[in-house]
């Protein structure tokens, strides 16, 4: 719309030639300014877009607790060393039962049932299916059905999950908090019971103290199928059950008297897990937030964890990272120059201070490396994003202690650390009389204690994709003006570039769906040959397209053929609208799309001027815009990014293995899947046929 | 202290003999105290003091003990009878008794809870409610006036347990209550708690209970006036573990810090009543001393009922030099469990987001309802169970109701089977509530009943949201009630004596209130209407400039209009480009050269750039000068 109103207002400054007096506003000449040297100004802006992602770790700012009513640490721990030891007899209790006692069964979850009724806690026993992935498009966006799958329920396979209820001695029941520890119970390890120590030495102070407003909830979750599904199926269950008879009722065990308990609306969550042994001189705290499509949980919340974590109990806190770029030599370059500038500035005024030191700068990128990628997944990282899906601010805390697991000194002391961590925490979230909305939820973290708020890290991306409009505008009208000076209805000429965009993009759609129906066939498939079903499929009906649609393809004949600018032009346009609209949805998603999208988009040219020239320049163009269209296919890239992380795949292996990642995109229901296929996909493919258009 | 207060009430008890003489009919005030040791290790302590008055004509305006303001509200507001109750806590019923008296009086919903019924033309009824919601707002300390909004409370017909047509209801959730709505409630008893029983209400002790609920209570009656003033607290005693399984001993000091020092010399009765619930031999314990427990004083009377054992204790020996300190000792550990309603009743909400949910009511069958079963056998010898549903929705909650789902032992119902009798009033947006009254009849051997109703979320407008940041909206408790059933004491004794007892041997109706629900609403961004009036603003001026600019010039009048005016310059304008000249020191430009435009064009870029290089540069400059200092 912009843009066609600035071309529309070009044309008549040009055909005003005559008149020296009348000066288009400043605007227009801003505009006209822009898109006449789009070519430099494309080159600038993209690099300012990297840039900019570079500078974020440097532009992190230290979180601070915005909410005052949730006061952290200000209240002295009320943990004794009592519930401690309760906490501790709990755990050896159960390693002793589980000594003494092979197999199925719930007796455990009794136990563990039985120790929340002594403390005064109300219980109940849920059982639940581990359910298989379900990819169905409508199911999008779409809130957590829930679909309940009558039929094929088998008692052979099913958890059961405990809950604890203390009420608030004189809350209103309105609120509760919940703590989610996942175990394992027919196989979880030393580490993972210590978990239910930790929380059960919390879970007797809190049934004794009386300034709960919120009734508290411990969720023992039975992870033997996986940590996500328990809770899911917890909070499916506990926002909406079905009151028809369940299948798997009848499969019995517990008693049916054992109902479903429930205490209010959900506060907050937190997922307690103790693994493995810290690799550092102190236990680790890892906190993980990313919940599905990059939904961040309030910034207050990992505020106060990792304040009370570092400033209380001692713990070091971190956040995931991706570990290779720590040792990558030309991020550390980077950093040193950043730190060489910063340095500099500072001479110049000392109140600059961007400088910050290259391993923190390289500890950093790599943290928001990581957070960028998690988000841009749009898997949740543990599970705390089932909670998410009910507006639940929740995060998962993973505890990872320096001793051996059979140190009984050290496990009372860790115990009571994690504990007193936890009953911080919750009594910070216990004084909130309002929903978490003071912080931020649109941010990247860098460190536990940094972040980067939606405002600046919308700058590399306004950056990467401001060239975009321009190029557009510029191609357009030099596609009008330079061809072809005797049509008289030129500015209609975008419409043929239009219908072979929009073709494409409709192919994009039905490929997108394709793996729906290929999910029906019939007979165990392996993921290769999904793959290979899905990749003939697509490309034949790319050629039903190129065949059936006049002017589609790019092996058709020059009379039929789009201008390739006018083409390029509107596929711009439309890389553009959907890199947009997916910043609206999963900001991360958008920015690494766009870092792979606009280089694509601005560089590609149709090859066989190119290569006829023989000139250096033009060779090295398509040179850079044939690496550039390969990179941007999106199984390409995928094998790309497993091969700098090590693993090395080629042939069919690859195709299952992206059918497998493709399918876990949609098992989790990311949007990213319908990026790639709604934007990437048709957006590459329109370069290749620009690329090879007959020019 | 008791000193002053001792002559004081000899006088007034002379001027009451002075009155007693002039009357024969004469205003009557009695107080009591129920304590009750619960299975839960916990101690039920319920205060209850009754205030008579003869019809208002035989005092004329003035009263010896009735509290004037309630009369004057009596009398201006024309109420037959009203109830108001401001609880904190949640009442247990799985541990603290669902059926019996005490419980289906005195378990309230959470906040402040006001019904009444008034003796008006129907058309006054609501102007009289708003009035009385006001004065007793400004009497008790608290925003019972929210209660006046026609959005807050609901006229229930039959659902409520009495019918009327001039019963208004409301419940307030939100509502917190404290000393300061104790204060003005003790103000209406004659000796306040100054001395009497009521002395042992010590606000830290009471107000640290899991429960407490106190409860006024106005009903005309063919006497007069009956005022019925009642606190239930549910207390803790401080217990040091043992280890064994023994009940947490008690007295009266420690669990108030305070003894009762003497009855309130104004009032015609003053007891203190020890209910003892599933005793193992209950014929043996007429004595002060049994294996069991021990009492530090020795009961006046002993009464038996079904399932318990009452001690009753005239406090009038008790002076300051011997406190009544009543105490009870356990020595065997004991477990009973208590009565329960025939079905438990929980609510809550159902589904995410901020669009639509739905409520959904649980009735779940308890152990006792086989018990209590046995008097339901209608004709046909199928024995049903009614429940009676009384649910207000505010109108942000827009509740469907032909989404009602009933769904018996996990079974879909078609609801003519189950559901015999519904009033349904809808809500008006931002003028009335919505109120549903259910009556489910029920087969006996029923294990549970889910009740779902769908509902779809509101707008509230911008000045209806709380000042601050708020965690959600209320729903307020529905209320169960089984019309079938009813609570009762089975004494064989004549009570009427007794105030508390006679009332206990009433049958009431067995009903419990829900949990009241938080509705999270959509709450906008209210900075957000700044930043879009900006944006549009912004947009908007952009888009019709333009327009209008390309609707409105003529380029081709304003060029020709252009260049007749270059042709005619008058002489002035030429002295000024002459005068300009001079100073730029350049030749006279004629106004017909005309540059090309690419020329035209790289000549302003170039400034335009400049332009923008100098803009930076200052602003660059002033932030460094700025920072500095």
């Amino acid at each position: 719309m912009a843009t066609e109103n600035r071309d529309k207002e070009e044309e008549e400054v040009k055909t005003d030639d005559g008149s020296p007096k009348i000066k288009p506003r400043p605007i227009v000449q801003l505009g006209i300014f822009l898109i006449s040297h789009s070519p430099v100004f494309s080159v600038v802006f993209s690099a300012a877009g990297v840039m900019a992602l570079l500078l974020l770790p440097l532009l992190a700012k230290n979180t601070y607790i915005s909410e005052n009513a949730l006061m952290p640490g200000s209240a002295r721990s009320m943990l004794s060393h009592r519930d401690v030891s309760d906490g501790s007899k709990l755990v050896n209790d159960i390693k002793s039962f589980r000594l003494n006692h092979e197999g199925q069964g719930v007796e455990v979850q009794r136990l563990i049932g039985n120790y929340m009724l002594e403390m005064g806690a109300e219980v109940s026993y849920q059982k639940f299916q581990p359910e298989g992935n379900h990819f169905h498009p409508l199911h999008f966006f779409s809130g957590p059905a829930s679909y309940t799958n009558l039929g094929n329920v088998s008692c052979a396979a099913y958890g059961v999950n405990v809950a604890g209820i203390i009420r608030a001695p004189r809350g209103d029941g309105k609120e509760s908090i919940v703590l989610v520890t996942p175990y394992d119970f027919l196989n979880g390890g030393d580490y993972e019971a210590l978990s239910l120590g930790i929380a059960s030495s919390l879970f007797s102070l809190l049934a004794r103290v009386t300034w709960l407003s919120k009734d508290i909830i411990w969720l023992v979750a039975d992870s033997r199928y996986g940590d996500y599904r328990p809770v899911a199926a917890w909070l499916t269950e506990y926002h909406t059950p079905s009151f028809e008879v369940s299948d798997l009722s009848k499969c019995d065990e517990l008693n049916p008297s054992d109902s479903f308990r429930r205490a209010g609306t959900v506060a907050a969550a937190l997922v307690v897990k103790v693994d493995g042994r810290s690799e550092r001189f102190e236990d680790t705290l890892s906190i993980y937030a990313e919940a599905s499509n990059g939904q961040m949980p309030n910034l207050d919340l990992i505020n106060v964890v990792n304040y009370l974590a570092v400033h209380r109990q001692g713990f070091y806190v971190k956040v995931e990272k991706v570990v290779s770029l720590l040792s990558s030599s030309w991020l550390k370059t980077v950093g040193e120059i950043f730190e060489a500038v910063g340095k500099v500035a500072r001479s110049l005024n000392p109140d600059w201070k961007f400088g910050i030191p290259a391993a923190d700068y390289l500890e950093g990128s790599a943290t928001l490396a990581s957070s960028l990628y998690s988000q841009a997944l749009g898997i949740p990282t543990g599970p705390h994003g089932a909670f998410r899906d009910y507006q639940v601010d929740a995060i998962t805390l993973k505890v990872s202690p320096r001793f051996p697991p059979d140190s009984k000194g050290r496990q009372h002391e860790f115990c009571l650390r994690g504990a007193q961590l936890l009953e911080g925490t919750i009594r910070s979230v216990n004084n909130l009389l309002e929903k978490f909305h003071q912080s931020f939820f649109l941010y990247l973290l860098t460190s536990p204690g940094k972040f980067i708020s939606v405002g600046v890290y919308m700058i590399a991306f306004a950056l990467l994709v401001a060239p975009l409009p321009m190029v557009a505008a510029s191609l357009y009208i030099d596609g009008c003006t330079t061809q072809n000076p005797a049509e008289n209805l030129k500015s209609w000429k975008w419409l043929d570039a239009a219908k072979q965009v929009f073709a494409l993009h409709l192919l994009g759609f039905i490929v997108t769906l394709l793996p729906y129906l290929i999910c029906q066939v019939p007979g165990e498939q392996s993921p290769t040959n999904r793959s290979i079903i899905w990749a003939t499929t697509s490309s034949s009906l790319l050629l039903i397209t190129f065949v059936t649609v006049p002017g589609c393809s790019p092996f058709s004949s020059r009379l039929h053929g789009t201008n390739w600018a006018v083409l390029k032009s509107v596929t711009i346009s439309a890389a553009f609208i959907g890199l947009c609209l997916m910043s609206i949805i999963n900001f991360a998603t958008a920015e690494i799309g766009a870092l792979l999208l606009v280089p694509m988009c601005l560089m590609v040219r149709p090859i066989r001027p190119d290569l006829r020239s023989r000139r250096v320049k033009s060779l090295v163009r398509a040179l850079c815009s044939m690496v550039l269209v390969t990179i941007g296919f999106p199984v390409m890239f995928f094998a790309i990014s497993k091969g700098l992380i090590g693993e090395g795949l080629v042939g069919l292996g690859l195709g299952g293995e992206f059918w497998t990642w493709l399918e876990s995109l949609w098992a989790w229901k990311s949007a990213t899947y319908l990026y790639i296929g709604m934007v990437h996909l048709p957006c590459w493919l329109l370069c290749l046929c620009i690329l090879f258009h007959p020019s | 202290m008791a000193r002053t207060v001792i002559p004081l009430l000899i006088l007034q008890s002379f001027l009451l003999a002075i009155a007693f003489g002039s009357n024969e009919v004469e205003e009557e005030f009695s107080e009591s105290l129920l304590l009750k040791p619960l299975p839960d290790r916990k101690v039920l302590a319920h205060f209850h003091f009754e205030n008579r008055a003869p019809p208002s004509n035989s005092h004329g305006r003035h009263h010896h003990l009735f509290p004037k303001a309630i009369s004057q509200l009596v009398q201006k507001f024309r109420v037959k009878e009203m109830e108001l109750s401001f609880t904190q806590g949640r009442w247990n019923h799985e541990h603290w008794g669902g059926s019996d008296t005490l419980s289906s009086m005195n378990a309230k919903p959470v906040g402040v809870e006001l019904w009444a019924v008034f003796d008006v033309p129907r058309s006054e009824v609501d102007t009289s409610w708003k009035n009385l919601t006001h004065a007793l707002s400004g009497l008790f300390c608290a925003s019972i006036n929210f209660l006046e909004s026609s959005t807050s409370y609901a006229a229930p017909t039959w659902g409520f347990g009495r019918s009327s047509d001039k019963l208004r209801y409301g419940s307030l959730p939100r509502e917190a209550v404290c000393t300061e709505n104790l204060t003005p409630w003790l103000k209406l008893l004659p000796c306040r708690d100054k001395d009497g029983i009521s002395a042992l209400m010590n606000r830290p002790s009471v107000y640290r209970g899991f429960y407490h609920s106190q409860r006024l209570h106005l009903s005309m009656v063919d006497s007069g006036m009956l005022l019925e003033q009642s606190l239930t607290v549910v207390l803790q005693p401080d217990t040091v573990y043992d280890g064994k399984d023994l009940q947490p001993s008690w007295s009266l000091s420690s669990l108030f810090g305070r003894k009762v020092v003497g009855k309130c010399v104004l009032a015609k009765s003053s007891n203190v009543y020890l209910q003892m619930e599933g005793l193992a031999h209950p014929e043996a314990h007429t004595l002060l001393k049994n294996e069991e427990f021990e009492l530090s004083i020795k009961p006046d009377r002993t009464l038996r009922e079904t399932s318990s054992v009452l001690f009753i204790f005239d406090i009038d020996k008790s002076s300051d030099s011997e406190p009544f300190d009543l105490s009870l000792t356990w020595k065997l550990p004991s477990k009973w469990s208590c009565q329960q309603a025939p079905l438990h009743a929980s609510r809550f909400l159902m589904g995410s987001g901020n669009e639509r949910g739905a409520i959904a009511i649980l009735l779940k069958a308890t152990e006792s309802q086989d018990k209590l079963s046995g008097k339901d056998i209608t004709n046909g010898g199928h024995c049903r169970v009614k429940a009676n549903v009384f649910q207000i929705f505010p109108w942000y909650v827009k509740v469907y109701y032909h989404t009602l789902q009933i769904f018996v032992d996990q079974q879909q119902n078609t609801s003519s089977e189950v559901l015999k009798k519904i009033n349904v009033s809808p809500s008006a947006d931002k003028m009335s509530s919505g109120m549903m009254e259910m009556m489910l009849e029920l087969p006996c051997e029923v294990k549970s009943v889910a009740i779902s109703i769908e509902y779809d979320k509101g707008f509230l407008h911008i000045d209806e949201y709380p000042p601050d940041a708020n965690q959600g909206f209320d729903i307020p408790s529905a209320l169960i009630s089984f019309p079938d059933h009813h609570a009762s004491l089975d004494f064989k004794e004549e009570l009427s004596t007794l105030p508390l007892l006679s009332k206990f041997k009433d049958k009431s109706l067995v009903r419990s209130y829900t949990e009241v629900l938080l509705v999270p609403l959509t709450t906008p961004d209210f900075s957000m209407p700044y930043n879009v009036i900006t944006i549009t603003c912004t947009v908007f001026a952009l888009y019709f400039g333009s327009l209008l600019n390309a609707l409105r010039r003529r380029i081709g009048e304003e060029e020709r209009f252009l260049k007749s005016k270059g042709k005619k310059t008058g002489g002035l304008k030429q002295l000024l480009s002459r005068f300009t000249a001079k100073i730029r020191g350049r030749p006279v430009e004629s106004p017909s050269s005309e540059p090309t435009a690419a020329a035209q064009s790289s000549v302003l870029s170039s400034k335009l750039l400049f332009k923008i290089i100098l803009v930076a540069g200052v602003a660059a400059a002033w932030q460094y000068f700025s920072t500095d200092k």
